[in-house]
């Protein structure tokens, strides 16, 4: 028994946060904010030198074979350095539903280039989750009609994974004819999510797809989002904690006021039990099947609500500074507002786990 | 990351199992918070250790069963004890917190006295630390001791002090230098409870129980022979202790089987014919409620990940009693919402809920919340030493 990260798993993190720290400052970070619907080519180049981008991908494909457990420690170094990287469609979302779902054609085709951190891969999914303004994607004799919102990694997707009506997944190419794109802007300029219109689009469908193969995206999906969280909040906490160290009013430090210290005692205990739920879920997707899909609920649900807790707390200990652009906090900020809302708020994700064990209609 | 125990846990496992099956009979029905054992909770605690699931590492001469520590094993045998609901190693303060505090601290003979006849239930110890000018700031306590031939004088007054009109021995701090600061003043003595000078008057709490007291010590005579530590350093001696209260605290499968009970009540609660369980704004509560749960079983994976190693958890251990008691209360405040007016039904009234013990429960709970360092003690805790951020200026000497 051992409730632990491995010793490559410490590593592969440390190596993750030394590759942020330097690569993706603040000043980075501000700069890919200006663009947000742009690859930030040679960050993710870096990456791809430390094997992220294929990181859940088979080693017969070019990837590392990893599991879920090292995707989200992975993903919340990323959420940590608040790095505009296109991790949760490419590396984790798109390759799961070709492994799952697609053809060995298609696995060949794409997952090496994916691996060598060539392409960007787009998921459109959200209306599995639920459907506002009349979205959702019919599939009729191989064509895709309709429109889906909030699609992740929108921006110079080289394809899209599409889930349609009926558990059907599709890979559709950027410049298929019929299909108009339209960038969303979010709070969150780190990552960008978009609009696909399809009018009678030429897709492929991937020969494998089934409900399950769409839950289990989901619950994939959930759980890094969960993870990205985690890590823009424990970031959060350290630079409170730091701020509150050097800031001086009435003559002391304010993190010698014990309002200010509470609020900071709060934040950790609401973040420490988090990151071991985080870890489970993420390790249930390897491990445990049985407990996957509640877990991904319960690590999605309880990280947006601890992360809303840390994201305003933080920013309160930083006084007016917390509210300006000049400290840059507000990117954490909006990260988790992002994170709260993508695949399920928490509302919606808490239904869902009561479903699963028959409390819910 | 790996949860599978292995072969040699699961044999392990196996023969806890049997165990339960063969004897699970003779459990005693309720074992009460605290208090004096009955006989029979008494035969039940000495079955157990007499097999191992209590008293487990404890060395034979001292009364225990004499297993080498092992994390797991012990971790398997709350685990095999809570599914089969049979009622696991008596807990009190004697056994909780003396025993490996003598055990740590004590002398030779104090611990061949008092260790044996603590684990099998048949002496009771109150602990007196508490007193009324001294609460959170505890090391500022008052109990005078005055050393007079081979004895120390105690004068002075305790309160808060669970189960004093049960039990039969204190474990007890007093000032026995006061002209050193005041951390340096302080002695741990242990005595009976039937020593001339010592008056108990039991203290209501909100529950309406009697579940603590005020003890009052008028010229208590104790001889030299019964301190525990050093002269002058109880404040080390009884941080061992509280170290060790605050392990008792927030227990993962404690709070799982509360949890548990408040989906069965939620189940079985029905308000114009709809199941609480199925209104949902309570579900949304429950499942909130239930990943928080989760949560806290996790990190209470990764602390037992940390103690077998011989690691130091940080801050993973410093959050414990904080959000353990506060998930706990709110278990309990769930069940009384969902029960509405039928959640205030106390005492022996018609429509009475789970014998009441839900709002027994959530009053109770508040006082987990503030004993044994409160809410904003803890915050502190988990700030300064957790977090590095200052201390407060010291204002008090
Ligand atoms: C939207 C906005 C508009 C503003 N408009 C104006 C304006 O028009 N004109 C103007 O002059 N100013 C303005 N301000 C400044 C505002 O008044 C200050 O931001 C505010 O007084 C807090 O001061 P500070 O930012 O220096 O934070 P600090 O005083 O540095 O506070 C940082 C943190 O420490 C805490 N803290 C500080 N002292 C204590 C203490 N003694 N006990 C406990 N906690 C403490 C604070 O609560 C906070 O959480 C504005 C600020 C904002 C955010
Ligand atoms: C159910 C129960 C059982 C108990 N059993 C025992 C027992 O068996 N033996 C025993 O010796 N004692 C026992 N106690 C006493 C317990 O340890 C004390 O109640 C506790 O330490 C708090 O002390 P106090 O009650 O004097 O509150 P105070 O210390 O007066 O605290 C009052 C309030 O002030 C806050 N406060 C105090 N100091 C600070 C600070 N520095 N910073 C911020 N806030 C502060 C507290 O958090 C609290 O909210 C028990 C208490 C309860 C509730």
């Amino acid at each position: 028994m051992e409730f632990a990260l491995s010793e490559e798993q410490r590593l592969l993190q440390d190596s993750v946060r030394r590759f942020l720290e330097q690569n993706a400052p603040l000043d980075k970070v501000r700069l890919a904010a200006g663009n947000t619907h742009t690859v930030q080519r040679s960050l993710w180049a870096g990456a791809s030198e430390l094997g992220i981008p294929g990181m859940l991908i088979p080693e017969d494909f070019g990837g590392m074979g990893l599991g879920f457990l090292d995707a989200a420690i992975v993903y919340e170094m990323i959420g940590r350095h608040v790095a505009p990287l296109p991790f949760l469609g490419t590396t984790v979302m798109a390759p799961l539903a070709l492994m799952l779902a697609g053809s060995e054609a298609q696995q060949e085709k794409w997952l090496p280039k994916i691996a060598a951190g060539e392409i960007v891969a787009g998921v459109a999914i959200t209306e599995k989750i639920g459907i506002r303004e009349d979205a959702g994607v019919k599939a009729l004799n191989g064509k895709l009609t309709g429109k889906s919102l909030f699609v992740i990694d929108w921006a110079e997707a080289d394809f899209y994974i599409v889930a349609d009506s009926d558990h059907g997944l599709h890979l559709v190419l950027p410049d298929a004819k019929g299909l108009s794109r339209r960038a969303l802007n979010t709070i969150d300029k780190t990552r960008s999510v978009g609009e696909l219109v399809f009018d009678r689009v030429a897709a492929e469908p991937l020969p494998r797809s089934s409900a399950d193969a769409v839950a289990r995206m989901i619950d994939a999906g959930r759980v890094m989002l969960a993870a990205d969280t985690l890590g823009a909040g424990q970031m959060m906490l350290e630079k409170a904690v730091a701020y509150a160290g050097e800031r001086k009013q009435f003559g002391r430090v304010i993190g010698s006021f014990q309002a200010v210290k509470h609020l900071c005692a709060e934040m950790a205990a609401a973040l420490e039990p988090s990151r071991s739920l985080v870890w489970y879920a993420a390790h249930a997707l390897d491990e445990v099947p049985g407990d996957a899909r509640l877990m991904a609920c319960h690590a999605k649900s309880h990280l947006s609500e601890v992360g809303r807790f840390v994201a305003r707390t933080a920013t309160e200990v930083h006084g007016g500074m917390g509210f300006t652009d000049l400290l840059g906090l507000h990117y954490w900020f909006k990260r988790i507002g992002l994170d709260r809302q993508l695949l399920g708020g928490p509302e919606l994700v808490r239904l869902e786990a009561a479903r699963l064990q028959g409390w819910a209609a | 990351m790996d949860l599978a125990y292995g072969p040699k846990y699961e044999a392990f496992r196996e023969e806890v199992r049997a165990f339960l099956t063969k004897h699970k009979d003779q459990a005693p029905r309720g074992l009460g918070a605290a208090g004096r054992p009955s006989p029979e909770a008494c035969s039940w605690q000495q079955l157990l250790i007499q097999h191992g699931y209590a008293a487990r590492t404890i060395p034979k001469d001292y009364g225990g069963y004499g297993a080498k520590p092992d994390i797991l094993e012990s971790r398997i045998i709350a685990e095999e004890f809570s599914s089969a609901r049979v009622p696991s190693a008596l807990q009190n303060q004697g056994i909780s917190m003396l025993v490996p505090t003598l055990l740590e601290l004590g002398t030779e003979e104090q611990k061949k006295k008092w260790v044996k006849p603590t684990l099998r239930g048949e002496v009771v110890w109150c602990q007196g630390y508490s007193e009324p000018g001294s609460g959170s700031d505890l090391a500022s306590l008052q109990t005078k001791a005055t050393e007079d031939g081979d004895d120390f004088v105690i004068n002075g007054q305790k309160i808060w002090t669970s189960t004093a009109h049960e039990a039969d021995m204190i474990f007890c701090l007093v000032r026995t230098e006061p002209d050193k600061p005041k951390h340096e003043g302080i002695s741990y003595l242990i005595f009976s409870m039937k020593t001339p000078g010592i008056e108990v008057r039991p203290l209501t709490t909100m529950t309406g129980h009697a579940e603590f007291n005020e003890v009052f010590f008028t010229d208590v005579r104790v001889p030299k022979t019964q301190i525990v530590g050093q002269r002058g350093q109880g404040w080390l001696v009884a941080n061992a202790t509280l170290k060790y209260e605050r392990g008792m605290l927030g227990d993962p499968a404690a709070m799982e089987t509360r949890f548990q009970a408040l989906v069965d009540l939620m189940r079985e609660e029905t308000v114009d014919g709809q199941r609480a369980i199925d209104n949902p704004i309570f579900r949304d509560r429950l499942i909130r409620l239930q990943a928080e749960l989760a949560a806290m079983k996790f990190n209470g994976l990764r602390l037992l990940t940390s103690a077998s190693r011989g690691e130091d958890p940080g801050l993973a251990r410093l959050i414990v009693k904080l959000q353990s008691c506060e998930l706990t209360h709110q278990i309990s405040a769930l069940a009384i919402d969902v029960m509405g007016e039928f959640g205030v039904l106390y005492d022996d009234s018609p429509y009475l809920r789970s014998h009441g013990s839900w709002q027994w429960g959530y009053m109770f709970q508040l006082g987990l919340i503030i004993g044994g360092g409160t809410a904003q003690i803890q915050k502190n805790i988990i700030s300064e030493r957790g977090l590095g951020m200052p201390r407060e200026p010291k204002l008090a000497k």
